[in-house]
């Protein structure tokens, strides 16, 4: 069983409109929905839930006004700016709360108390194009990288449960720790960019990212005839740094018309892009060996 | 002297749990009396981060001299060696046979961690 | 009594934001900052692929990097009560028999271990995770402070860099702020404390979809703010259905343009494809700066 996170760096090259035509080509794949801050997988391949899950991850402080004696220790202490006064006394401002303990410990008053935080949800769900592991994360929520390994370890023991040979991951932009935790113990990563200097600049720090965690690296450029010279040098770029290209998708507004239609372009018609992606699925398959 | 096996159960016949950070509980085996008890390893699978680091702890804190178990990351193997616990990787089988095979020197002890961490 | 902003002088905090990456932000920003004729600062905090300096192409007069404080342990010192490990919600430091252990890559600088060690054994001593890169007089007109905060490849924590180039907002003139994608914690960081926000989306499904996740956090944090929909017409009309429904402002459409990707590949801005959009950001941050003060919250 291999497991492949698509990644990009930077936002909007394409990745969840390509992972989700990669979904409907594979034959026997858990989709594993890792991008949980802004996921939009679902929005493609309409998951029908089965199990849905609250995830909690830290805690918050929460200070008992009734027992706050406005002595502003808390605030003091607090690194983050998230204790404000508030009406004589002082409350915490939950989207900068890091869940730390230090005003909970040395309040005088006791008067700090310490929840467990809910964070968001999980969810394993079917799909046309297989079964489905997926989240969401609530706003403001931090986004450590915890329910990124949840959605993957959940999609890792379906994989071997159901006998599949392959967990699709989608990843998120960037490269801090949910892509860390979307990547490290992947069998290859697939990095899909743009033509673009910032295509460009964010394709190099991302394969500097897995360079760093040693894992192989395919790479394809989407939207290639925007700048076709950029695209040479992007891909030569690309195999100076040691990654693998795999093809290139033309610019094709038939993308969102699917995308508009609740389609993946693979299932839209003949389009150019829709033919390039399946040569693309083909060599990559090839070329990682399922 | 006491072997901490990672699990899903709490009998010997039960199956070896893979995940050493994330493992539901451990089965602390005394080879000299042959009793074994259990030590829960739930509180570590909500933690926010380094359940590796806390299941360690929680091993060590039980007296384990060596511990069984199949995905042990690279904190929670440096919490390990540092208090002189020997990792064995076993990653399939019941903890019956696990211990069969740590009895009669099939199993290594490892150098090193054999998994990334999961970063968080 | 006059304040500064009578007197002509802007000092208003805008975030640009989104939900979805890629819909625009950084184009905006960039352009936004180029518009205006009076001193504006660029504050790049997408610190993990900042791409503000691909079209600001500044000369970098100053690099200083960012540090967070995480503990060192003066071993002497120590007798392993383990208080420190209790209070560490992050398994930053941890005592096991006769040892304690620091792993500084899972610290999160809160400095509870040191406050709370009743032998004073933990000090703080800097790690560096990332650097800020400042210059001036950017821009076609010169008038832009233009500042790159950047999270080294490897680390893990977005947001104390992000703290970091905040730090550098200067309170007499136009901030402007470009934020990281997405609604947790780095753009949290980056919108925290604005005047007002951006939100850039494009007119797809996915567009909208992550547009509702990036109004949801605005309205919970009472901030104000306004959509700019880009690549209009590359999509249908959802994302303006939804704004008049809700009652949010859309504050500009720019249109689906070849020219602009085509210009955005080679590094050049908005400005240069599209020039007559000048005067219409100029307008919009006029508008907006003298809506700030009695705009609504943007909550329903």
């Amino acid at each position: 069983m291999k497991e492949i996170v698509i990644i990009s760096g930077k936002g909007g090259t394409g990745k969840t409109s390509i992972t989700a035509s990669f979904a409907a080509l594979s034959k026997n794949a858990v989709l594993a929905d890792c991008d949980v801050d802004a996921a939009d997988l679902h929005l493609l391949l309409a998951p029908s839930e089965q199990e849905s899950h609250p995830f909690f991850s830290g805690h918050i402080a929460c200070i008992d006004e009734q027992k706050c004696s406005a002595c502003g220790t808390c605030q003091s202490l607090c690194r983050y700016d998230a204790i404000v006064a508030h009406e004589g006394k002082y409350a915490v401002v939950a989207s900068s709360c890091e869940g730390c303990n230090v005003c909970v410990t040395f309040c005088p008053e006791q008067a700090i108390d310490f929840p467990e935080r809910r964070c968001g949800e999980w969810y394993r769900s079917i799909t046309r194009c297989g079964p489905m592991i997926h989240a969401r994360l609530d706003i403001g929520a931090e986004n450590s990288g915890k329910l990124v390994s949840l959605v993957r370890q959940q999609a890792h023991e379906l994989a071997q449960q159901q006998q599949c040979d392959l967990v699709l991951i989608d990843g998120p932009p960037g490269i801090g720790c949910p892509v860390i935790a979307a990547t490290t113990g992947t069998d290859a990563v697939f990095i899909i960019t743009e033509p673009t200097c910032s295509g460009k600049h964010d394709l190099l720090r991302v394969l500097e990212l897995t360079r760093h965690f040693d894992i192989p690296a395919y790479i394809c450029v989407n939207k290639w005839d925007i700048n076709p010279s950029m695209t040479k040098e992007i891909q030569d770029s690309a195999r100076e740094n040691g990654a693998q290209v795999i093809g290139t998708v033309p610019y094709d507004s038939h993308i969102t018309k699917a995308q508009i239609a609740g389609k993946t372009i693979v299932e839209y018609g003949d389009s150019i892009a829709a033919i390039s992606i399946k040569q693309i699925w083909q060599n990559f398959c090839a070329a990682i060996e399922i | 002297m006491k072997i901490a096996i990672s699990t899903s159960g709490s009998t010997l016949d039960a199956p070896i749990d893979s995940r050493f950070g994330r493992a539901v509980r451990f089965l602390v085996y005394d080879t000299e009396q042959k009793t074994f008890s259990m030590v829960e390893n739930e509180q570590n699978l909500n933690a926010a981060q380094g359940a590796g680091i806390q299941a360690a702890k929680t091993v060590v804190d039980s007296g384990a001299q060596a511990v069984i178990s199949g995905h042990c990351g690279p904190k929670a193997f440096t919490v390990l060696s540092s208090a002189g616990i020997a990792i064995y990787h076993c990653e399939t089988g019941t903890i019956q046979e696990a211990l069969e095979q740590y009895a009669s020197g099939k199993l290594q002890p490892a150098k090193d961690a054999n998994v990334e961490g999961h970063w968080v | 009594m006059l304040t500064l902003k009578d007197i002509g002088f802007n000092n208003m905090k805008l975030a640009i934001a989104s939900g979805k990456g890629g819909t625009g932000k950084t184009t905006l920003s960039v352009a936004l900052a180029q518009a205006s004729t009076a001193a504006v600062q660029l504050l790049d905090c997408d610190v993990e692929e900042p791409n503000g300096h691909i079209f600001i192409k500044p000369e970098f007069t100053s690099h200083e990097q960012v540090g967070i404080a995480i503990p060192e342990l003066d071993e002497a010192l120590c007798t392993n009560c383990g208080k420190c490990g209790e209070i560490c919600q992050f398994s930053a430091i941890v005592t096991i028999a006769d040892k304690t252990m620091i792993f500084g890559d899972m610290c999160h600088s809160c400095g509870g271990c040191i406050l709370v060690c009743p032998q004073k054994a933990l000090h703080e001593q800097e790690k560096v995770i990332g650097s800020i890169d400042s210059a001036c007089a950017c821009g076609r007109n010169s008038n832009i402070e233009f500042i790159k905060g950047t999270l080294d490849i490897g680390q893990a924590m977005a947001p104390p860099v992000i703290r970091a180039v905040k730090k550098k907002i200067r309170p007499d003139m136009l901030t402007i702020i470009d934020c990281p994608p997405g609604t947790s914690c780095p753009m949290i960081t980056a919108v925290t404390g604005s005047d007002f926000v951006i939100l850039v989306t494009e007119p797809t499904p996915f567009g909208l979809h992550d547009l509702i996740l990036a109004v949801e956090t605005m309205r919970s944090m009472a901030l104000p703010f306004g959509v700019v929909v880009n690549r209009a017409g590359s999509g249908d009309n959802r994302v303006s259905d939804y704004c008049s429904a809700e009652n949010i402002p859309l504050l500009l459409q720019i249109a689906d343009d070849r020219r602009v990707a085509n210009a955005y590949s080679r590094g050049e801005g908005l400005l240069e494809a599209m020039p007559e959009l000048a005067q219409q950001l100029r307008a919009l941050i006029d508008k907006i700066t003298s809506d700030v003060d009695t705009s609504t919250k943007g909550e329903q």
